[in-house]
């Protein structure tokens, strides 16, 4: 069983977040990158529990330059066998979806998982647009998936409950909470990591539908107003006259 | 204890200068100890005890000779991977990193340069995992500072050495698995000597009453008539040079140590500093509060300089005594200092194992002392300098 993950690079979480070029580029000076939680903690190691369990490969994909190869290695101290980057900007989606969806089909990968989305862009939509382009089915968010032959039974939260699917054959997932537990490297993963293949790759076709306009950073919060409690009188008044909320 | 919230801190942006792989394998470290190791410490450190269960841990997180070659066992890891493998297990604890210190520059270096093939393969790879503990016997009751009057010996009793003598101050001691001891033959050369636990006349017994360093067990060795077999004598280095060269690895490894302790204080202190509200704002907007913070990033920032150079140069098999004695001495000041002045900055609740301060100010007069002195550092640099010996 060979099956395809995909990793995105993301600000660490305590990243102090800016803009450049007009409001229009993420700021990377000073940035630490990590492997995106979601791919890395839930797509890649319960591909590495599928791995132990049936055997196979576990290859992981990435599109972008080669500021993503520490997260590359990474994901290869993690555990992955091999690596592909696609070497081109990530620039939407559907770009990257259509570099991931081409060397899926060239390589014949039938199980592709993803985070259910990037703790930067929050997307969440890479899995739907791989599984149109190889035709495969998709199912989002995905916190329980298991494996018999080829029969994958798949949990996935819904509102007030938990819905379960059953696959017949290949699909791509993305993956949310629940469907694995984080996995620190240890030193016999990091040295393993220096020997495996990390395969650079040029784009094949694919283009672009969106553009960024620009990005802003949420208003920055008011200022708190106290009141006393005695004066309720006055606090009516205010959210009234100001806050305009009734 | 609260949940550890630490984040590195780099004022300097030194990770420039690191490669992926030294990254990598400092931030597993980081995660590996976050989750393991700092739920648990503050009761070790209460209980007085090293927490064993964690051994496997360490030695999978390449913390016992991580610059071990692979064909022994080890990572087979750089100068500065080690640095900053020390830097966060004593960002956590110093007893934490004392014991990886001696498991990998006392016990395990002193195997794989000092020892021959054999023993190399005999004890190296059990090390490395943790299956085998180490402990070094250099210190005796009698002699700390000026090791080289040590008074253990042993004999040449035809097939066999003939062990006697005592050592004190033993951290691993109590629970160790082999001893390097070094002892003096019959001409009065200094030798070391592998001491499995288990020989007659081989105990070890702990030390109780330490205000500092708790969660790292320390113990003495009495050795009354070992008999220890000739084939676990060290063959390829003798004299007084061959301990100070394990205590060169070592105090390497304490010089990165000590800027992790240091910025685990200052981590909590800025951000202590940044939710404590008193007068009606947070008191990281008062002066004195931001000269004490400014100073700490300061001294931090020039001591991760320094240290980054020493492993460069060590890398390179330049570093010079000299150049070790420098990096240890300022670096444990520094974080002594930061400890005292993060301490106070927590107001009451500095006091408590709420927070890691005091386990680390306690912790650091330990460091200060062990492995040389802060005097004797200074001293060792002033005869550096002058060619002027103020020892005796
Ligand atoms: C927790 C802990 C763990 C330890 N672990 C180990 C271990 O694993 N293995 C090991 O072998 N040892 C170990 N030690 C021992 C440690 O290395 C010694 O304590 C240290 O070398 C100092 O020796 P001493 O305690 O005998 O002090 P002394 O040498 O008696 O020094 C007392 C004071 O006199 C000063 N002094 C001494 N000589 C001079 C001089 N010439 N000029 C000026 N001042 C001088 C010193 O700086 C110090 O301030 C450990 C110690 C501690 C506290």
């Amino acid at each position: 069983m060979n099956i395809l993950v995909c990793i995105s690079k993301s600000p660490d979480t305590t990243s102090k977040i800016a803009f450049t070029d007009g409001g229009t580029k993420f700021d990377e000076n000073g940035v630490q990158f990590i492997v995106n939680p979601y791919d890395e903690w839930y797509a890649l190691v319960k591909a590495l529990e599928l791995k132990e369990a049936i055997g196979g490969k576990v290859t992981v994909i990435s599109v972008g330059d080669a500021s993503n190869d520490p997260i590359i290695r990474k994901s290869l101290a993690v555990g992955a066998d091999e690596a592909v980057r696609v070497d081109a900007a990530d620039t939407d989606a559907l770009f990257v979806a259509q570099q991931i969806a081409n060397y899926a089909k060239e390589h014949d990968y039938n199980i592709i998982l993803t985070g259910k989305e990037t703790i930067n862009y929050n997307g969440g939509q890479l899995g739907g647009m791989i599984a149109e382009l190889v035709g495969l089915p998709y199912v989002a968010m995905a916190t329980k998936l298991d494996l018999v032959g080829d029969l994958a039974t798949i949990e996935r939260e819904i509102q007030g409950g938990s819905e379960v699917l059953e696959i017949n054959g290949g699909f791509v997932l993305s993956a949310a909470k629940g469907m694995a537990e984080q996995r620190i490297p240890n030193m016999r993963g990091i040295m393993a990591a220096r020997s495996k293949p990390l395969n650079v790759i040029p784009p094949s076709g694919g283009e672009s539908h969106t553009s960024v306009v620009n990005y802003e950073l949420p208003p920055a919060k008011a200022q708190c107003k106290y009141i006393d409690a005695e004066n309720a009188g006055e606090l009516i008044a205010l959210l009234h006259s100001e806050a305009k909320v009734i | 204890m609260r949940t550890d919230q630490y984040t590195g801190h780099d004022y300097y942006n030194m990770d420039d200068l690191l490669t992926d792989e030294h990254k990598l394998v400092r931030d597993s470290a980081r995660a590996w100890i976050k989750k393991e190791v700092s739920p648990i410490i503050e009761d070790a450190f209460e209980k007085g005890s090293f927490p064993k269960h964690l051994i496997p841990g360490l030695g999978e997180i390449g913390a016992f000779g991580p610059y071990i070659p692979e064909q022994y066992g080890g990572p087979g890891l750089d100068q500065i991977s080690y640095g900053l493998l020390m830097q966060e297990l004593e960002r956590c604890d110093s007893g934490l990193r004392s014991t990886s210190s001696v498991q990998s520059s006392l016990v395990m270096y002193p195997i794989w340069k000092y020892g021959n093939e054999e023993q190399r393969m005999k004890y190296l790879p059990k090390l490395a995992t943790g299956e085998f503990v180490g402990c070094f016997g250099l210190t005796e009751p009698d002699h700390g500072s000026d090791p080289g009057g040590m008074t253990t010996n042993f004999k040449d009793k035809g097939d066999h050495y003939l062990l006697n003598g005592a050592k004190m101050w033993i951290s691993n001691s109590p629970f160790a698995d082999i001893a390097v001891v070094w002892a003096k033959n019959e001409a009065g050369r200094i030798h070391g000597l592998i001491v499995e636990r288990g020989m007659e006349g081989f105990t070890t017994p702990t030390t109780h009453g330490k205000w500092s360093l708790r969660a790292s067990d320390t113990g003495e060795l009495v050795f009354d008539n070992v008999k220890v077999p000739k084939a676990n004598l060290l063959p390829n280095k003798s004299g007084l040079g061959a301990p100070l060269g394990c205590l060169d690895s070592a105090r390497y490894g304490i010089a990165w140590g000590a800027i992790g302790a240091a910025l685990d204080c200052y981590d909590s202190a800025l951000r202590y500093s940044k939710e404590r509200i008193q007068f009606g704002r947070p008191i990281a907007g008062f002066q004195l509060q931001q000269k004490k913070l400014a100073e700490m990033i300061t001294e931090i920032t020039k001591a991760q300089m320094l240290t980054l150079r020493l492993g460069q140069l060590k890398n390179e098999d330049k570093a010079t005594s000299g150049q070790i004695s420098m990096a240890k001495r300022n670096n444990v000041d520094m974080a002594i200092k930061i400890a005292r002045e993060a301490r106070q900055m927590h107001g009451g609740m500095g006091i408590t194992n709420e927070y890691p301060i005091m386990r680390h100010m306690m912790n650091l007069e330990s460091v200060i002392t062990y492995e040389g002195t802060h005097d004797i550092h200074l001293l060792i640099t002033g005869l550096d300098i002058t060619g002027e010996n103020a020892f005796k």
